[in-house]
């Protein structure tokens, strides 16, 4: 890509944004942070593909989704189901009575691999479908809803009556899937100890990475004029349609690359935090995750990341000393945020810090004309919101 | 029920439309001509904004045709509608409050249409030259970088006239293009309308009989779903029938 094309994707406020993020994720945390801590920051950057995407669906696309639990569990489940294969070879399983499949199916009455697990002896077939498959099932519940002209209300209870499915078949299937206790006693990865710290380090570190190749993604969606044709149908859907848009595959679309987001989070959840569950998959994890995103500010992709990082340090602590009143403190914030500030961090940072950072930057650079436009617009759109 | 084809750039032929039994719309029959400016008057409850509806597309028909340009219309989605070269302009001024007058116009550039497309859109030279063409036009040209929900009522109106015309549609529909507006804004909008209905067909929903004197080719009267009178402007405000329903009160 040119170097204006560069800039125009990542005009300097943006750009200062994402390089401040870095060097808190890159640098900042890795020293600051003993590995128990870092991992659980990295546990909680998995939460923050999934804000991102809601960014995305939610803030832009005006799609409230309240089952995004629902991708994030496929993501994971699908990482979760080749470690597990890995962790059961004969020789680790060979006190089964069927040696050679996971150990919750020989515990009930499984004999054989079932169809759907075999492919996942492949690692390329395994991250890859960590984001197709998902995002076929997006694509389905998308058409299906949004041909029909489903939205607002109904696609949020619906989404969330598919995440409440989802966790039944789950937890209903035990043989299949590891039911409640979801797929644990995972090892390795390709012969590689994923438990110990160097390991942990490493998933981190890719954790971070991702974030970021989905950062750059939703970067690019939001500046392209499929971004503001997404602000412009949350806004005036009627007048989009009548303008020649086919409104429902940008909604579909949006819905797709949300999911897939959230289910590249869910395989790092997996390789970081070691096991999966249907805990993860169901209606109060995606409920606490458009909290992430509300609390972010959810106009702002950084500020999703923000926002899932400090909502999950406050609930970390909170629950450390009072863990029956977390669910009060997490409904109290959803109703502060949406009563008191809107925006989220992101509002309150472009409400109270936003000139002074530009002064400073201006002071030191000289601003040109246009990064100062496009600040402008982007700091009165935050506003609005 | 088929209907022939015509030179006509748009034929309604025994159109019904029906909610719940209600005949909101009841068999009616016109033509467009090619570079007409068709006016439609009527009572509140007439059906105007519902003949609108349905030939963009918004609402389906119980029974009946409407062919542009030799093809038929009902059967189609409403993007297809305006692909095919129908633009509509809303009664009350939807426009992206969010974007600037620019991503207003911008965005209704015929260009880059599907997911992809949009996605790999360029603002390259055409699509600046055109936006301020357009927004010569309507009076913008000063306020491209300004939030669209800034403008006046006017202006907003103009705006979304402004984004059909960067669609350069062959038939242009405009429910109550003036309503609302100041005098002065009143009689800009009515140069901009001789403007640019040259070389398209237009028709226009609109109560004030003066305004509709001075722009209509043929006025259709509508009463309760159907024609009551069809004619030049001066023959229908002579109708006695249009008196006793319309003009007369």
């Amino acid at each position: 890509m040119s170097y204006d094309g560069l800039r125009s994707l990542l005009p300097k406020n943006d750009l200062l944004g994402f390089a401040v993020l870095a060097l808190l994720l890159v640098v900042v945390l890795p020293l600051s942070l003993d590995i128990f801590r870092l991992n659980l920051v990295g546990k909680y950057l998995t939460y923050a593909f999934v804000a991102l995407g809601l960014v995305l669906c939610w803030g832009y696309g005006g799609i409230l989704s309240l089952g995004q639990g629902v991708f994030f569990g496929l993501g994971g489940y699908a990482m979760a189901m080749f470690l597990k294969l890995e962790a059961s070879s004969p020789e680790n399983t060979a006190i089964q009575s069927t040696p050679g499949i996971p150990d919750f199916m020989d515990w009930n009455q499984i004999t054989e691999l079932p169809w759907f697990w075999e492919p996942f002896n492949s690692l390329i077939f395994t991250v890859l479908a960590i984001v197709i498959i998902p995002s076929i099932f997006a694509y389905i519940i998308g058409v299906a809803m949004f041909k029909r002209r489903v939205g607002g209300v109904y696609f949020a209870i619906i989404t969330q009556a598919v995440a409440a499915i989802l966790t039944i078949l789950i937890i209903g299937q035990q043989g299949y899937t590891g039911g409640v206790n979801g797929i644990t006693d995972l090892r390795t990865l390709k012969g590689w100890d994923i438990r110990t710290d160097e390991a942990k380090y490493a998933f981190y570190f890719l954790c971070v990475f991702m974030l970021f190749v989905c950062l750059f993604i939703a970067q690019y969606v939001r500046k392209s004029k499929l971004g503001r044709l997404l602000v412009a149908m949350r806004e005036m859907e009627d007048r989009v349609r009548f303008s020649g848009y086919d409104v429902s595959n940008f909604k579909i679309f949006v819905f797709c690359l949300g999911s897939a987001f959230a289910a590249i989070g869910g395989a790092m959840f997996t390789l970081q935090v070691g096991f999966m569950s249907p805990t993860f998959v169901g209606i109060v994890p995606s409920i606490e995750m458009v909290i992430f995103c509300a609390v972010g500010g959810r106009l702002s992709i950084l500020g999703a990341v923000y926002g899932t990082l400090v909502v999950n340090w406050a609930k970390t602590t909170f629950s450390e000393s009072f863990p029956e009143l977390w669910l009060f403190a997490m409904g109290a914030l959803f109703i502060a945020v949406v009563m008191a500030f809107p925006n989220g961090l992101a509002g309150l940072y472009n409400k109270y810090a936003a000139h002074h950072v530009e002064k400073l930057l201006g002071k030191k650079k000289g601003q040109s004309p246009d990064a100062k436009a496009t600040v402008g617009t982007q700091g009165v759109a935050h506003e609005r919101q | 029920m088929s209907a022939s084809n015509t030179d006509f750039v748009l034929a309604v032929e025994g159109l019904t439309v029906s909610f719940d039994g209600f005949k909101a719309v009841n068999d009616l029959s016109f033509y467009v001509d090619k570079d007409e400016i068709r006016v439609i008057v009527g009572p509140n409850g007439a059906g105007k904004t519902t003949v609108l509806d349905l030939i963009c597309g918004r609402t389906k028909s119980t029974e009946g045709s409407i062919k542009f340009r030799n093809k038929e219309l009902t059967k189609m989605k409403e993007h297809q509608i305006v692909r095919a070269g129908v633009g509509r302009k809303f009664q009350t001024p939807s426009i992206y409050g969010d974007l600037t007058v620019f991503e207003n116009l911008e965005i209704s550039f015929p260009r880059g249409r599907s997911v992809f497309g949009a996605l790999a859109f360029k603002r390259d030279a055409e699509v600046l030259n055109r936006v301020s063409e357009v927004a010569d036009m309507i009076f913008l040209s000063d306020l491209l970088e300004s939030r669209a929900d800034l403008l006046s009522h006017g202006q907003k109106q103009w705006l979304e006239i402004g984004m059909l015309l960067i669609q350069d549609p062959e038939l242009l529909m405009l429910d109550e293009p003036v309503a609302g507006m100041s005098v002065s804004e009143r009689r800009q909008t009515a140069e901009l309308l001789r403007r640019i209905t040259k070389d398209r067909s237009v028709i226009v929903i609109e109560h004030d009989m003066q305004f509709v004197a001075e722009i209509a080719d043929k006025v259709t009267v509508l009463h309760q779903g159907k024609i009551l009178a069809e004619g030049s402007a001066e023959e229908v405000k002579a109708d006695p029938k249009v008196i006793e329903v319309y003009l007369g009160h």
